[in-house]
């Protein structure tokens, strides 16, 4: 837009300048201001004296009398709320907010309609529900961290990353993740090493090549990334663990099955957003097509695969079900994932939150913490390098 | 489909190769690495497709010792769960399942078409990207925590809710109590709410991509006409992306059928289904699966497993359709 | 073609239900001057768009006649980081003063687009009552406006059997009229055009031009043009917009009756423009 505007605007001062010239060199040059005087003398008080109002003026959304009625309206709601709290009897402060909510939603109306018309006033209120529901989002997701970092923070000290828990009894205090710390980074990192090839390579097949086998295997990356974590589960016990033991390698396995879906997806997206100039680029100069993918594709494609993968990894990460199934848990540092239960964050989590000691409770709440607190420093990760890269492709253009 | 393009691309190559050797032999000398990295890529490809098909014979077979014993017909009819007679249902766990599902839509869907308006229509832009990555990270955090915050923190607050609702508006019959001093928590109503919340990232993103297609000069006609924002959205946005919309909603409920963890800590599970929402007591398919799998007999997990292959082919039906519309809509544009 | 002329002569008569309401207006911009974030691109703009007549809005691209047609039925302030100074009056009320809304003010002032919109979830008389739709305005004959505002627009003989279709199956030229019939539903007292021929054919073109000079007689039109023949064509009286110099807000040059713009400019930019010399 901006870029037409300019490019537009050059071009009439490339045809303009004869006529600028011709207009400098008039006798009388009439100022544009007089030529409006023509038209219109009946504002001629506007153009004397100084420029009054030429100052940019900005559309205000909301006016006093909005303000007015949002104050009004939060009031009488509080009122009703309060009343409404009293004679039934109720004790929940989200009862109470739903109820001040609702009253002052329906006062805000009637005060607005009385100013305008019906649409108008659907207008308002729409626009009001749908900031609420945006604070109503962000302020659950406030709450639940706030709540985890309220309840995880006590029990988390040094030794919960020394420690494991086949020694603790369930009243004895100490104790700790180690055993799960470890096992998590070990199913994780084996399922990535699986998944990142086999996802990139797929993605390179759907989209690069697009040979006879693209159809079914769209279809059964469809199928696969509504699958259930739980099924997950549930396939690579009935393949693999039924009849052997449950191990840590079998969890990597499940977690694979889950990653492998939607990091293909996403690199098959990203492998779109690439201009098939840039290929058509390198193919003209004589690349055959492997060298093309492997010398211009990927490394074009790297932040956005990357990013995928991260994101891949950190919903992994926090997975469950499936583990339940495979990796089975256990109470001591088991580092060999190939043979024998092995525990991670989640399972460890799991077994200790549904426990009816406070102890055992706090232990969940930090391992709950450590399990966030990696899922988000993978977030934040992916974020950094999906803007970076943003970035480097702006300037570079 | 660049494939097809390569070809064409490289012919003239060739052809030109008869009077200038020079350009055809890096041509000749190369395809060779092309036809490694494609059997690799097809190899890579395969793998998917393979494990795929052994699992689903993998889960049939063993699945058929719990459906011998107990009768299909009667494995999909009725609602029992006693593995040492080898008596089997899953009927009450399959409308558990999709009465916390129903209740995750009627909370996640308002709640993520709205998040979606407010991100397209309504937010100031600054604040368009900061509220993107809550949702991604909404999205990422695991439904572990999500149980872990509706059992320990929401249900505190939802139970005088509950309570409300029951008391005011019993003429539902799902929300009336079996009796007066029944429980109110570890509901299927409660289970739905956190589900709801779940589900609410996945909506949001996919109706979201959906809406902004709508061009501009649509938008624009509906406001020139004298339309507020809402008008436009309510002619406009919301018609060209009913079919998005709709697919959005529907691999929501596939998401919320197949939610285990986030269940499983709050529901107290039950076999029968238990249509009174606001009463202790829920069934789900994958909740029962986590929480009985560890301590179950062979014969029991053979049930679960029969009742796990009956829940994913529910969720494969579902998110393929929901995908088939949700391709059909961006197609259309 | 010749159907298409009897519906725009048909368009000319007067009819009882159109006067009901909606009396053409004259519309006053005084010293407007707009911006897109910190960037000015008008000045201090002054025009009167008398009732009944046909202003054209000329001059080089990217002179800013768009964007001061948008400021006319604040359209402009859709646009993210957009500002205005100045004012606009409608029969001497101020339209972007309390007593009015943008969404009042757009239904007085319509306004029909460079491309065509249709809206493409609606069929063709849907699209016709869109506006009133958008408005939640009780639509008492709805066949009867659906019919009237088609003829004004010159669609009515094509579209008669097909108002049931999806407005997307008409053709471009089509959909522009439609486009016009949908904003003369509303009843609006004045109708901005942006350059509402620049998508489509000759033929269209001039369908959409006899359209233009059949509604001239009950509502006021104020249209941006590029083309000078058109201008020419179409209206009484012209505005002359012009970017001086690179980054510079654009303004208006000159202004006065179409004869003496095109045949003897005051101004020798004027001239140079509409002789071809530039733009």
């Amino acid at each position: 837009m901006t870029v037409s505007k300019r490019r537009a605007s050059r071009e009439d001062r490339v045809v303009d300048l004869p006529a600028l010239e011709r207009v400098g060199s008039a006798p009388v040059l009439a100022p544009t201001e007089e030529l409006h005087l023509t038209t219109r003398s009946a504002h001629q008080d506007l153009f004397e004296g100084p420029p009054s109002g030429d100052r940019p003026r900005r559309r205000r959304k909301l006016t006093p009398e909005d303000h007015a009625a949002t104050i009004l309206s939060m009031l009488a709601g509080g009122a009703v709320a309060l009343t409404l709290r009293v004679l039934l009897d109720q004790n929940g402060i989200l009862g109470t907010l739903l109820w001040w909510y609702l009253s002052a939603l329906v006062v805000f109306y009637i005060l607005v309609r009385d100013r305008s018309d019906t649409e108008g006033a659907l207008d308002r209120i729409v626009t009001v529900l749908i900031w609420s529901a945006g604070a109503l989002v962000a302020a659950v997701l406030a709450w639940m961290l706030a709540f985890l970092f309220v309840k995880g923070i006590p029990a988390l000290t040094g030794g919960f990353f020394t420690h494991d828990m086949s020694t603790v009894g369930p009243l004895t205090p100490g104790g700790g993740g180690e055993h799960a710390l470890i096992g998590t980074l070990e199913q994780v990192g084996l399922a990535t090493i699986v998944v990142v090839p086999v996802a990139i390579l797929t993605a390179v097949y759907l989209h690069e090549i697009g040979g006879r086998l693209a159809r079914p295997v769209r279809f059964i990356v469809d199928a696969m990334s509504g699958l259930p974590s739980i099924i997950a589960g549930l396939l690579v016990y009935t393949v693999w663990v039924d009849g052997r033991s449950f191990s840590g390698v079998a969890g990597a396995a499940a977690l694979a099955v889950l990653m492998l879906p939607t990091v293909t997806r996403a690199s098959e997206e990203i492998l779109r957003t690439i201009p098939d100039t840039l290929r058509e680029g390198a193919l003209a100069l004589g690349a055959p097509q492997w060298r093309l993918i492997v010398k211009v594709v990927i490394p074009t494609a790297m932040a956005g695969l990357v990013t995928a993968t991260i994101l891949g990894i950190a919903r992994a990460v926090g997975e469950t079900a499936p583990m339940l199934l495979t990796a089975f848990g256990s109470d001591s540092v088991n580092t060999n994932p190939f043979s024998g239960p092995q525990s991670d964050l989640p399972l460890f989590v799991w077994k200790l939150i549904r426990l009816p000691n406070a102890s055992q409770l706090e232990r969940a709440w930090s391992g709950a913490l450590v399990l966030v607190l990696l899922v988000l420093v993978l977030f934040v990760a992916a974020r950094y390098v999906a803007t970076r890269s943003q970035r480097k492709l702006r300037t570079t253009r | 489909m660049i494939g097809e393009r390569g070809g064409v691309l490289t012919r003239p190559i060739e052809i030109d190769g008869v009077d200038a050797d020079v350009p055809i032999r890096p041509a000749t000398r190369l395809t060779s690495g092309d036809r490694v990295f494609r059997t690799l890529a097809t190899a890579a490809t395969s793998f998917s497709l393979v494990i795929v098909g052994i699992t689903f014979v993998f889960l049939v077979n063993e699945s058929r010792p719990a459906l011998e014993s107990a009768g299909v017909w009667s494995f999909f009819t009725t609602s029992v769960w006693n593995p040492t007679v080898g008596k089997f249902g899953v009927l009450g766990l399959l409308e558990g399942t999709l009465i916390i599902s129903a209740i995750a839509m009627v909370v996640g869907v308002p709640l993520a078409l709205a998040m979606a308006l407010f991100i397209n229509e309504y937010a100031p832009s600054w604040l368009r990207s900061p509220l993107t990555s809550i949702i991604d990270l909404l999205a990422a955090l695991p439904s572990l925590l999500f149980g872990m915050w509706g059992f320990f923190a929401l249900q505190h607050q939802l139970v005088p809710v509950a309570k409300f609702l029951t008391g005011h508006f019993s003429v539902f019959p799902f929300l009336q109590l079996t009796r007066p001093t029944a429980t109110l928590a570890q509901s299927s109503f409660v289970a739905g709410v956190v589900v709801g919340i779940m589900i609410t990232p996945i909506i949001t993103s996919v109706s979201r991509d959906v809406m902004a297609q709508v061009p501009r000069e649509q938008c624009e006609g509906a406001l020139a006409l004298g339309g507020t924002r809402w008008g436009m959205i309510r002619e406009v946005i919301l018609p060209f992306g009913r079919n998005g919309i709709v697919g959005a909603s529907l691999l929501g409920f596939g998401r919320a059928l197949g939610e285990t963890i986030a269940v499983a800590l709050i529901i107290s599970p039950v076999f029968q289904a238990n249509t009174h929402i606001l009463e202790r007591g829920a069934g789900s398919i994958a909740a029962l699966i986590a929480v009985r799998f560890g301590e179950a007999g062979q014969l029991e997990r053979s049930g679960l497993i029969a009742a796990g292959l009956a829940l994913f082919l529910l969720t494969l039906v579902v998110s393929l359709v929901a995908r088939r519309i949700v391709a059909r809509s961006a197609a259309v544009r | 073609m010749t159907s298409i002329a009897d519906d725009t002569l048909e368009a000319a008569k007067p009819r009882g239900l159109l006067h009901a309401e909606g009396e053409p207006a004259t519309l006053d911009a005084i010293a407007v001057s707009a911006w897109f974030g910190s960037s000015k691109v008008l000045e201090r703009c002054t025009l009167t768009m008398a009732a009944r007549r046909v202003t054209a809005l000329i001059g080089p691209s990217g002179c800013g006649k768009s964007t001061f047609l948008r400021v006319l039925n604040r359209m402009h302030e859709v646009i993210p980081g957009a500002a205005i100074s100045g004012r606009v009056e409608l029969d001497g009320d101020d339209i972007y003063g309390q007593a009015m809304s943008a969404t009042q003010v757009r239904t007085k002032i319509g306004m029909v687009f460079q491309k065509p919109n249709p809206f493409p979830s609606m069929t063709i008389g849907d699209n016709v009552l869109a506006g009133l739709k958008l408005s939640r305005t009780q639509i008492p004959h709805r066949h009867e406006l659906i019919e009237e505002c088609l003829t004004r627009a010159g669609l009515w003989n094509e579209v008669k059997d097909r108002l049931h279709e999806g407005g997307m199956s008409l053709s471009g030229g089509q959909q522009q009229r439609l486009c016009i019939a949908r904003a003369l539903a509303v009843r609006p007292q004045v109708l901005l055009m942006d350059e509402p021929c620049s998508a489509l054919d000759p033929i269209s073109t001039r369908v959409v031009e006899e359209t233009i000079a059949a509604l001239a007689h009950d509502i006021t039109i104020v249209i941006v043009t590029h083309n000078m023949q058109q201008a020419a064509r179409v209206s009484d009286q012209c505005a002359f917009f012009l970017v001086e110099e690179l980054r510079q807000p654009g303004r208006i040059v000159e202004t006065g009756e179409t004869k003496k713009m095109f045949e003897e400019p005051d101004d020798p930019r004027t001239l140079d423009y509409v002789t071809g010399r530039f733009g």
